[in-house]
């Protein structure tokens, strides 16, 4: 303390948390960012319980959707695109919930907090291990899907693929965002897809038209749809950076 | 009575009297619309409560935004007043709307852009409401509340270009729109502007009693809180968590 300036000592002495926040300067935000990621992915690596579950109920979605419309090539190309974003978002919305609740039950929440690791940085991690394990399940279910439905997926991938990119990550940063805030609300796992969902509208639609003119026959560029996808992340990043820091206070 | 109560007494008539004088206007003194006759008349409502739900939003956005750079309790009860007169207010339009359309289109709901963005705003700040009610911890209650007021503010906007895009049966703008043969005879948005007037006075009334009923029982919660503080000075068993 003593080899500090003192007018840096005062503002310090303040609060007792200030004096974490100025620890942190030792450590890269990135370091901390990818400590958590690794943290997370370690966890999973132990437990398989959120990946698993998840790629499982996304995989009964899709399933249960078959009963909704004949699904030959040409209606499931009409309708496969919402059908394989709306069990995207109901996965991610439903995976969202236990991963931050896996830190309630020994309160490893609070040791993060206590960590010399600013609350960006946490949520920063969180956000990407989330973006992961969804980026996950679609890679596991887009094949299921191709196969189940008669959509040829292997020409346009790399189409498909840039809009699983922009897509989850418009999911997975509002939806980290509201599992933080959420995991000491009751009905949370009813909370959360009732406050997600509606702000996940744009890009629901924007997935689904950007992922349907891919398919369509022949495929279509979709720009509107991507810069839209691209705009929502924009718009969901910037919200997110500007809010990370107030979520994680006591 | 003290001096703030006495003005919202009067705030509280004026609205009531600007409400009257402005149903008076929307049927004696609007012209008759040439094609849709006396059910346009439902329009000035209409559009009033839809421009007032906006101005309500932005109001729970910015007082959302106040409440996390200052953490004062005050602000979160201004973004909840104001989130649920916002929400009344759009439930009118919502009922509104299809009440002109039904003989107009013939249809009581199309999933048309605005009508679709409007129902998505609609359930975003009904759960906006409801989150409140699931939150027991205030101060949590307060950060998630306002966190979602500005999250689900700017990604108005953004529906309605989404949206936009996607779909398009709706009347443009008559205001502000991109439209030049379309526009409002002058009585007429004399007459909105009138009935909006008086729609943004009854939303100050009903934030700002909302509001009064929010701080007395944030002030219940607190006195509750002092006297559970006393009554249970012994201390918890190491480890024990409120809840366990």
């Amino acid at each position: 303390m003593s080899s500090r300036p003192q007018s840096a000592a005062d503002s310090l002495s303040s609060s007792s948390s200030t004096s974490f926040t100025s620890s942190t300067s030792s450590t890269p935000f990135v370091t901390s960012v990818l400590t958590i990621l690794s943290k997370e992915i370690r966890t999973e690596l132990r437990t398989r319980e959120l990946l698993v579950t998840t790629a499982a109920f996304a995989l009964t979605v899709v399933f249960m959707f078959s009963f909704s419309f004949d699904p030959t090539s040409a209606e499931s190309r009409r309708y496969g695109p919402g059908l394989l974003w709306i069990a995207f978002l109901f996965a991610g919305t439903l995976m969202l919930e236990p991963a931050f609740l896996r830190e309630q039950a020994n309160d490893t929440l609070s040791a993060l907090r206590l960590s010399p690791i600013p609350p960006t940085a946490i949520l920063l991690g969180k956000t990407l291990s989330n973006f992961l394990f969804l980026a996950i399940t679609e890679a596991l279910l887009i094949p299921v899907f191709a196969v189940f439905y008669n959509v040829s997926v292997l020409p346009v991938l790399p189409g498909i693929a840039l809009v699983c990119l922009l897509g989850t990550i418009g999911i997975v940063v509002p939806g980290t965002i509201f599992s933080a805030v959420t995991a000491h609300a009751r009905m949370r796992e009813l909370l959360l897809p009732l406050l997600l969902l509606p702000i996940l509208t744009p890009i629901l639609i924007a997935a689904t038209e950007a992922t349907a003119a891919f398919l369509s026959d022949p495929p279509e560029w979709p720009a509107m749809a991507l810069k839209l996808l691209a705009g929502a992340d924009i718009i969901f990043l910037t919200a997110a950076c500007l809010l990370f820091d107030s979520l994680l206070e006591e | 009575m003290s001096p703030s109560r006495t003005i919202w007494l009067v705030v509280t008539l004026v609205a009531a009297l600007w409400m009257a004088a402005a149903g008076y206007a929307i049927f004696f003194i609007a012209p008759d619309e040439s094609t849709m006759h006396a059910i346009q008349r439902i329009f000035y409502i209409h559009v009033g409560s839809a421009w007032t739900a906006g101005i309500a939003y932005f109001v729970v956005a910015v007082a959302g935004a106040l409440y996390l750079a200052k953490r004062d309790p005050r602000y979160d009860w201004a973004a909840l007043s104001a989130g649920e007169a916002g929400f009344a207010f759009t439930t009118v339009v919502l009922v509104t709307g299809p009440i002109w359309a039904k003989p107009i289109w013939g249809i009581w709901w199309t999933w048309d852009p605005r009508l679709t963005w409007t129902f998505v705003l609609w359930l975003m700040y009904a759960a906006y409401l409801l989150l409140g009610t699931l939150v027991d911890d205030k101060q949590r209650r307060a950060t998630l509340r306002s966190v979602y007021g500005i999250f689900a503010f700017v990604n108005v906007p953004l529906v309605w270009e989404t949206i936009r895009w996607w779909r398009g049966q709706h009347p443009s703008p008559v205001i502000g729109g991109n439209d030049p043969k379309s526009g409002l005879d002058p009585t007429m948005r004399a007459v909105l502007f009138f009935t909006w007037g008086a729609t943004a006075a009854l939303f100050a009334v009903l934030t700002r009693s909302r509001y009064r009923l929010e701080a007395i029982r944030g002030e219940a919660e607190e006195l509750r809180q002092q006297i559970e503080d006393s009554t249970l000075s012994a201390p918890r068993p190491v480890g024990a968590r409120p809840g366990d």
